[in-house]
């Protein structure tokens, strides 16, 4: 089971363990492993150094079909996890996989927190807006409306939006991709993996026994260039099959709306251009939804700031500069101590 | 046992063997800080004491309620003394509510010090006085030492540089100055320490100052009422050494530090704030050049996965926390067990179930600790019987967690956590290392390798190369360490986690008798902080002749492999402990001995005389 490193370069296979996939026939993590393993071979990261975390859940499989090293923990806490490890062991280059239930429903808490301390951790969200592994139950981004075993008559709360989540946590990078779009993907991987800090990308994942063809709608090939865009720093917002359609800033002013170029006397010049660093634009760009808008693909913020794990190391290496460590015996007669002699 | 003595002043002392103060007052009157500067200055004459700090679960409860009553005891002498005291002598009340719910303490002819100024018509109404204790009768049996203590503070302080309200708060200095004429306690180490403190804010340093100087200064020049004296606590025949007070919290701290050291491993603390369990936060986060790493995560789950975490990558993990806190953890620590990584937990135990009773102490989480999870979960137990005592139990959770690859909880509680004692500072260096070898031999590495002894799975940590492996909380293969589903495999893994955990036994010394014969007629089994008061106990009892034996548990899972037997040498067997019996059932269990329980749960220590009540009943006529 265990992969060498190999003095050669690595090969996406080299990425993969020997355990047999156990995911369904047909279900979208596969194409996800796939862009993964593309990616660390593209970027050429030592097995060794390299771990994968996961909660429960489908997804949570992932690192048992990972070559480095990985620890498939609890539902929900995997951040919570790697926190810890990235703290201890700034030199590893750490990975998250997390499904929807796991990061936002019982784990919601440690994502919000990774996120907002700015922990150099690269999470992963497979959104299949459903429970896999415990057999189809509604999640927190379940649409409203969802038919499940737990609500048989629809369900009846909003779904939350992973990116809006992220953002509103104080995200320094916020990325989304699809689980086919295996051209996209490595770009926005190898992205997050560039950005020192938490990077969130957010996966659309198909679950094709639960929840099978909900993301159709924009993903189809048939309509995806209709119905999504991917944007690029420093591009404008356009999208379209035809390439003529595009974001524009509302008519008052405060949002954002699509136009059609060469329609009502729109031209290219009124078409946005994309600003990873702008957060008001990345807040408005994460919220677009189907059917009045196109679904946001893309690198849509990326504005770093020091790493948690950096300011505590900074704090440790200070303070051991200032107050080098003494022995036990030095650090247990600190302070008011006092000597009894023999006969005293 | 009092003579008089004369003392360097000129005076003349009589002389005490040991006496026990209460100072009580308001939650902002200062009470804590004056009984641990009383304290401090109690050690450093040679001494042997215990404290007793007992404040509210309210930071700042409404003033004059007896509900915001904050008291701090202290039992000092010039012998070897183990409990905080049963009964004050002395009590200091700085207001009506403190007098309220302190004097029923105090045995009659004891004295109490009052601060008269405090006694207005709505403090004595507030503290649910119907009339002035001071003029009713209510302190006829005690000596009363009455005196005008904001009145005389203010007037100590005029020359200072402070506003009236900062010269009313130096009463409680006052009341420290009193107290050290009275007891012969030198007020230097109390100056020095407001100097200190107060480095920024001169003149608070010199109002506080002068406090202390005039509350001594009154005692000196003020003639007391009849039956109050000065006295003098001669130094406490104690074994040479170098000492230090220390809190048991203090101890934990450097306990795991000392472990860390000697395992040759970083410290990682995740915690929660949680009372009383935040204060080894705070002294840990203070010890980072010792290569401590501290993470206030966002929540208690949070903590101890972070913990996890750390230990993953070849840390120490730690983790800190109270009943409560522990409960939240549990899913977590489980998952620490079936990946066999080392994991320190140490619980502060408090008033429970739920919020329970936060700022009191209890033993009530042993079966919390011993069978508190999902599954077959069995993990080590270790007990601290004393502030002292955690350090060598912090040391001793860290060689079992790293040498058996397990997660071990630590049992303390508020009482010990809070609580001071005069120590005799160990040699660091006596103490044997037991550093961790990480695995760096791919050579038929896979993560469930065990070592034939100890049943310990070999540590790899990412980073190594040839090493890669995946772990996790599915069930996994006995042979390969992958995922397994296999039925027999997981009687098999479920088996040799168990016996794992059984073999420390082999591992860890042989239950010994504190106090008494081997064999007799009743043995008195206790764990945890009820050491000191169970002890003195029997001591008084074995000094009558009684054929009474103390015995005390440090490892509760799994017992030392004497126990049973020893337990068998005595006709009874008596179990005190402040819950509503938790280890007795383990014993009854284990042993299928008729253990008797003793409990107390009322959110305060045992008192000595109860015990020794307990005692001679079970063992006289
Ligand atoms: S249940 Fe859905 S998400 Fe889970 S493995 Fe099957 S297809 Fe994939």
């Amino acid at each position: 089971m265990n992969v060498e490193t190999p003095v050669e370069a690595l090969k996406p296979n080299d990425y993969a363990s020997d355990q047999e996939v156990r995911w369904c026939p047909g279900c979208g993590d596969y194409a996800i492993i796939k862009g993964v393993h593309r990616t660390l071979a593209e970027m050429q990261i030592p097995l060794e150094k390299l771990v994968f975390f996961s909660g429960i859940g489908c997804a949570a499989r992932f690192p048992y079909y990972m070559a480095s090293y990985g620890f498939h923990t609890i539902h929900g806490r995997a951040p919570a996890l790697a926190t810890g490890a990235k703290l201890a062991n700034p030199d590893l280059d750490i990975w998250i996989v997390m499904g929807d239930g796991d990061a936002l429903s019982i784990g919601g808490n440690h994502t919000m927190h990774a996120i907002r301390r700015n922990v150099d951790l690269n999470m992963l969200l497979f959104n299949n807006e459903i429970y896999g592994l415990t057999k189809g139950q509604y999640s927190p981004t379940s649409q409203l409306g969802t038919r499940s075993p737990s609500t048989p008559q629809g369900s009846v709360d909003a779904p939350l939006t992973p990116l809006s989540v992220a953002l509103g946590a104080g995200g320094r990078f916020v990325a989304r991709t699809f689980d086919t779009n295996q051209k996209h993907m490595p770009g926005v991987l190898k992205a997050a993996h560039a950005h020192k800090g938490a990077s969130f990308v957010e996966i659309i994942q198909n679950c094709i026994v639960y929840n099978d063809g909900v993301f159709d709608g924009w993903t189809d090939k048939k309509v995806v260039s209709d119905n999504s865009i991917t944007v690029e720093h420093g591009k404008p917002l356009i999208f379209g099959a035809e390439d003529n359609k595009g974001i524009a800033r509302s008519d008052d002013g405060f949002g954002i709306q699509v136009v059609t170029i060469g329609e009502s006397g729109v031209t290219e010049a009124d078409i946005l251009v994309h600003d990873e660093k702008n957060k008001i634009l990345a807040m408005m760009l994460a919220d677009m939804k189907q059917p009045d808008f196109p679904v946001a693909l893309g690198v849509l913020y990326n504005n770093p700031a020091t790493a948690y794990d950096a300011s505590v190391h900074e704090q440790l290496a200070a303070v051991k500069e200032n107050t080098p460590a003494g022995t036990l015996n030095e650090m247990l007669r600190k302070g008011r101590t006092w000597t009894v002699s023999e006969g005293a | 046992m009092a003579t008089n003595v004369a003392t360097s002043d000129g005076g003349e002392r009589k002389a005490l063997d040991s006496v026990v103060i209460r100072f009580a007052g308001d939650s902002g009157d200062g009470m804590q800080l004056t009984g641990t500067q009383f304290t401090q200055s109690t050690a450093l004459m040679g001494n042997d004491l215990a404290t007793f700090p007992d404040f509210p679960a309210e930071i700042r409860a409404p003033a004059g309620t007896t509900f915001g009553v904050s008291a701090f005891q202290i039992n000092f002498a010039s012998y070897d003394i183990q409990t905080p005291g049963d009964d004050p002598d002395v009590l200091v009340a700085m207001n009506p509510a403190a007098l309220k719910v302190h004097l029923k303490d105090v045995p009659k002819g004891g004295t109490v010090i009052l601060n008269t100024d405090a006694f207005s018509d709505r403090n004595i109404a507030r503290a649910g006085y119907e009339e002035n204790p001071l003029e009713d009768g209510t302190l006829d049996n005690y000596i009363v030492i009455a005196i005008e203590i904001n009145k005389l503070t203010n007037a100590a302080v005029e020359d200072c540089d402070v506003t009236s309200k900062e010269a009313t708060r130096c009463k409680n200095f006052w009341a420290l100055g009193l107290m050290c004429w009275m007891y012969n306690r030198d007020r230097q180490p109390t100056v020095d320490w407001v100097n200190q403190r107060f480095a920024k804010l001169p003149n608070i340093a010199a109002a506080n100052i002068a406090a202390l100087n005039a509350g001594h200064a009154y005692g000196e020049t003020v003639e007391l009422p009849s039956g109050a004296e000065a006295y003098v606590v001669p130094r406490a025949d104690v074994q040479p050494g170098t000492y230090r007070a220390v809190t048991g919290t203090e101890a934990v701290a450097w306990g795991l530090v000392a472990g860390a050291r000697k395992a040759n491993l970083n410290l990682f603390l995740g915690s929660y704030p949680i009372t009383p369990a935040s204060a080894l936060l705070h002294t840990l986060t203070n010890l980072k050049h010792y290569g401590v790493t501290t993470f206030q995560a966002e929540d208690e789950i949070a903590a101890v996965c972070s913990a996890i975490g750390a230990a993953y990558t070849g840390a120490l993990g730690v983790t800190s926390s109270s009943g409560p806190g522990i409960a939240l953890k549990t899913e977590a620590i489980g998952l620490a067990l079936v990946t066999e990584l080392p994991l320190v937990v140490v619980n502060v135990q408090r008033g429970g179930p739920s919020t329970g009773l936060p700022t009191k102490t209890e033993q009530s989480d042993l079966f919390q600790a011993v069978y508190g999870r999902n599954a077959d979960t069995p993990l080590p137990v270790v007990a601290s019987r004393t502030a002292g005592d955690c350090f060598e139990t912090a040391i001793e959770a860290v060689r079992i967690a790293t040498k058996y690859m397990t997660p071990v909880i630590l049992l303390t509680d508020g009482f010990l956590a809070n609580s001071a004692e005069p120590w005799e500072i160990p040699d660091a260096d006596a103490i044997p290392d037991f550093p961790v070898e990480f695995r760096t031999d791919p050579e038929g590495f896979h993560p469930y390798l065990r070592d034939e002894t100890t049943l310990a799975r070999n540590w790899a940590v990412p980073g190594t190369p040839g090493l890669m492996h995946r772990i996790g909380g599915i069930e996994k293969d006995y042979d390969s360490g992958h995922i397994s589903y296999d039925s027999d495999n997981h009687h098999r893994m479920t088996k040799v986690r168990a016996a794992k955990i059984d073999g420390i036994a082999n591992d860890i010394p042989e239950q010994d008798v504190a106090i008494g014969d081997t064999t007799g007629k009743l043995a008195v089994l206790g764990w945890g902080s009820t050491f000191g008061a169970v002890n003195q106990a029997v001591g008084r009892c074995v000094k009558e002749g009684l054929s009474v034996s103390h015995i005390h548990l440090r490892h509760i899972h799994p017992f030392p492999l004497n126990l049973g037997e020893l337990l068998s040498g005595f006709d009874k067997v008596m179990v005190p402990e402040m819950n509503n019996g938790q280890l007795v059932h383990l014993i009854r269990d284990k042993f299928l001995v008729d253990a008797e329980s003793i409990t107390q749960i009322t959110g305060q220590p045992f008192k000595v005389s109860t015990l020794e009540r307990e005692i001679r009943s079970r063992v006289e006529g």
